[in-house]
């Protein structure tokens, strides 16, 4: 079942082309990271393709429905999207900023459904943050709101999550466990689009790459038939040996190109 | 939440109580109550019905006007700074009842004052909600009112400055420091009807005033109209706030500090946070009006000078405090 559809999307602030001509689909089951250079317009991508921007020209279908035709809620129920600035101003407890994640569902903190505290409970587990459920937002560290961040956007327990660098803060064990999670609610059957910096975890779990440059969309494939030498060089500008060991693919990154 | 609730609105009926019971005359409690239930003397009834009842009340309502549209304004603005004065929306109240004192309107009738007051009010809510449909940037949002502020100042320091006699001057002075002396119920039934709207309005969009604490973009996200929040919050905001200067002048503070000291009760959502800053507010205006009439002063201290004297060194002190973004 396709997820998200976006069409021939073009934006341009002042002149300067953010977006050009970009169109992909985002199907059940599937983990799809974007990847490309900083400015390569990735964050500009989602924003369009979840109707959060406005764009030039396009046309977006988000679970079979054209955008324009959801209401914000109905298209929150259908979407999360976990951006990629996340500006706290209060010192909400942990369960609270989750809790938020079920706002579409018509809840309201202090007067929680029974559905929506066992779908936060289950978004704190996802995340493994037992034991937070009471800290202040303020008392975190930077890899830990970025996982309360996660857990509010994985809290609406919607079939697609799109997810703007939902790993850069975190650990390496809680980078891994985070692009697992999200391999396992693929293979569940929903899809997840996230951008993500980290070539190696991006080949090592997603099933799709959408490679970025430059405001379009370069390449489209599963890592094993996109991810080569050439395309690393043109579009990230590095130098890298790809190796294959059994199904998995291995970077071996040398420097800039 | 329901026991802050209800230790706010005990505080606020007994502040109203000691407010009534406190004056020039002094009144025994069995009196005072004989006169509430207009089973008193006639004096009796006069001093409580027509002078300090409507006093008390109109500073409960204007403190619990600006205590809820300061909470609504900094979960929209997402900056526990911001107070109905930064929309620019107290000031152009204050110009336009500045401008009909200036130029004698005033004294064509008594409702010319107050509907100048909320029709100034009603105009910068209006400039500023153009420009919230217009602009995405909170920042931008603020600068806009800081800009309409500061030019209803400058508009009314000209005024004042060219005021062609004392006595003119001498009332506007009066008017723009804020208080509640010689309120009437007629005067607190012109301001209320706007007041209600206004408190309706906001709380019919907290909701999306706790989707707001993520920013503006994850708010989005998670299905808010963020256009229709805005509105609905300066709109909201201007309606309650107009009302209160009309109803007292200008006075300062009292929407930033009632928020912020009842915030941590509730584990600091906006959007619970609506009621009790409008008790707490009220509460907070009641108790300084009655220091206002107890200091043995010459000339009677101004509740709005009262408000700033206490709110301002509170104000430096949350601002020098703040640690999330």
């Amino acid at each position: 079942m396709m997820l998200l559809e976006a069409r021939d999307l073009n934006h341009a602030i002042e002149g300067k082309a953010l977006v050009s001509d970009a169109g992909f689909t985002i199907g059940s089951g599937t983990l799809t990271a974007l990847i490309g250079p900083n400015g390569s317009g990735k964050t500009s991508l989602l924003r369009l393709a979840l109707g959060i921007v406005p764009g030039d020209t396009g046309e977006v279908r988000i679970g079979g429905m054209p955008s324009g035709e959801l209401s914000p809620i109905e298209r929150a129920r259908r979407v999360a999207y976990l951006p990629q600035t996340r500006p706290l101003v209060w010192p909400q407890p942990v369960e609270d900023i989750v809790a938020l994640g079920r706002f579409a569902y018509g809840a309201a903190l202090g007067r929680l459904s029974p559905e929506d505290k066992a779908a936060v409970t289950r978004a704190i587990a996802a995340c493994q943050l037992e034991g937070f459920e009471n800290r202040a937002a303020d008392t975190l560290s930077g890899g830990e709101l970025a996982r309360v961040h996660l857990a509010r956007a994985l809290a609406a327990e919607t079939a697609l999550v799109v997810a703007d660098e939902p790993v850069a803060a975190l650990d390496p064990r809680h980078q891994h466990q985070t692009m697992r999670l999200f391999a396992d609610m693929a293979r569940d059957g929903r899809g997840v689009l996230t951008v993500i910096h980290d070539l190696d975890l991006a080949v090592r779990y997603a099933d799709r790459l959408l490679w970025m440059h430059d405001g379009r969309i370069v390449a489209d494939g599963p890592p094993e038939a996109t991810c080569t030498p050439d395309r690393l060089r043109s579009v990230f500008g590095i130098a890298a040996h790809v190796r294959r060991e059994g199904r998995a693919l291995r970077l071996d990154i040398q420097g800039p190109a | 939440m329901t026991r802050v609730l209800a230790t706010l609105a005990v505080g606020l009926l007994l502040a109203l109580l000691l407010s009534v019971t406190l004056g020039s005359v002094s009144l025994p409690i069995d009196r005072l109550l004989a006169a509430l239930a207009f089973q008193g003397s006639e004096g009796d009834e006069l001093v409580v019905w027509q002078i300090r009842l409507p006093r008390a009340l109109a500073a409960a309502m204007v403190g619990a006007a600006l205590g809820m549209s300061g909470a609504a304004l900094q979960g929209l603005l997402r900056n526990p700074l911001a107070e109905p004065g930064i929309l620019g929306v107290s000031a152009t109240a204050a110009l336009f009842a500045t401008f009909v004192l200036y130029f004698g309107f005033a004294t064509a009738g008594p409702l010319v004052l107050p509907l100048a007051a909320v029709a100034g009010a009603l105009l910068a809510t209006l400039v500023v909600a153009l420009a919230a449909i217009r602009t995405r940037s909170v920042v931008t949002l603020i600068l806009i009112g800081v800009g309409l502020s500061s030019f209803s100042a400058a508009i009314m320091a000209l005024l004042m400055n060219l005021a062609p006699n004392p006595f003119s001057l001498a009332d506007m002075v009066n008017w723009m420091l804020g208080t509640v002396d010689n309120r009437s119920f007629a005067d607190l039934s012109f301001a209320a009807p706007f007041m209600i709207a206004g408190a309706l309005i906001l709380l019919m969009s907290r909701r999306g005033l706790s989707a707001l604490s993520l920013g503006d973009e994850a708010a989005e996200g998670l299905g808010l109209d963020l256009r229709r929040q805005r509105l609905a919050v300066i709109i909201g905001a201007g309606l309650a706030t107009g009302a209160a200067v009309s109803l007292a002048g200008a006075i300062g503070f009292v929407g930033i500090v009632a928020p912020h000291l009842v915030r941590p009760f509730l584990r600091y959502d906006p959007a619970q946070l609506l009621v009790p800053s409008a008790l707490l507010g009220g509460l907070i205006l009641v108790l300084a009006d009655i220091g206002v009439r107890i200091l043995p002063t010459d000339s009677e201290l101004k509740l709005g000078v009262v408000a700033s004297l206490l709110g301002a060194p509170i104000f430096i002190w949350i601002a020098s405090r703040r640690r999330l973004a």
